[in-house]
């Protein structure tokens, strides 16, 4: 086959296949779990180093530059990765078209409001409020 | 679409669950308590944002046995998914596909998830005491 995209041109405007076009996503997801692994094991490391200490000890180990920097790149990461993950089991499981639109949408907003949300917290104290 | 009235064979109800098989559904089974794990997390943020007071609030639930019962669920999930993902990366590069390294490195994630989430309490306990 010659043509880059085999489908018909019906199939190309209806958007036909359960996930229309999957490309775009399944990178997506790849580059947002790679970088969430050093991240996440940061992150975790970072926990543990802060068990046992007060309200204090968190608000200046957030306060830092690279731990405000690092927790804004781990919540772009780890929501973008979440979104399109939630958005696979949609498709596998829900097959009514309307259902879909609203589980995706509803995802796609609580998936953006609650990175906003996360990062605008992050900056706060990081700026001292 | 119509619901679908008519009688299906048994399939998920019968078939011998394989490791292959358990290890995959539990991929997506952590990759959904990891997603609700994420609401948490920017509460979390949120908390330490609002205050001692409000955050202390929040450390109490977390200390409680409810709270840490949630925690170790969510750290097991976490590298789960992890150790998991990684092993889904090498595939995605076309390494590791054939049938005896399948089962080796599924047994291999089941082995580091459950030592690593060990590893991160037992630390986790040291500094806190």
């Amino acid at each position: 086959m010659n043509r880059r995209d085999t489908r018909t041109p019906l199939h190309r405007a209806m958007g036909l296949g359960s996930a229309k076009d999957y490309t775009a996503h399944w990178w997506s997801q790849r580059v947002s779990a790679v970088a969430l692994v050093p991240l996440l094991l940061w992150f975790t490391a970072s926990l543990i180093a802060l068990a046992g200490g007060d309200y204090q000890a968190f608000i200046a180990w957030l306060q830092e530059p690279l731990t405000t920097i690092l927790m804004v790149l781990l919540l772009i990461a780890l929501f973008r990765h979440t979104v399109l993950g939630l958005e696979v089991i949609v498709e596998d499981y829900i097959h009514s078209r309307g259902l879909k639109v609203i589980a995706i949408v509803l995802i796609q907003f609580s998936g953006f409001a609650l990175a906003v949300a996360g990062i605008l917290a992050i900056l706060s104290i990081a700026f001292g409020r | 679409m119509v619901a679908q009235t008519r009688p299906r064979s048994p399939h998920v109800q019968i078939y011998r669950p394989q490791l292959t098989s358990v290890l995959s559904f539990s991929h997506r089974l952590t990759g959904i308590a990891l997603s609700i794990g994420s609401v948490l997390l920017v509460i979390w943020l949120i908390a330490a944002a609002s205050g001692a007071p409000t955050y202390a609030g929040l450390q109490a639930f977390l200390d409680s046995w409810l709270g840490l019962a949630l925690l170790f669920v969510w750290t097991f999930s976490l590298f789960y998914h992890l150790c998991n993902g990684i092993r889904h990366l090498f595939w995605d590069g076309v390494y590791g596909l054939e049938l005896g390294p399948i089962y080796l490195s599924g047994w291999a994630v089941v082995l580091a998830s459950v030592a690593l989430t060990l590893t991160a309490w037992i630390a986790g306990i040291i500094m806190v005491l």
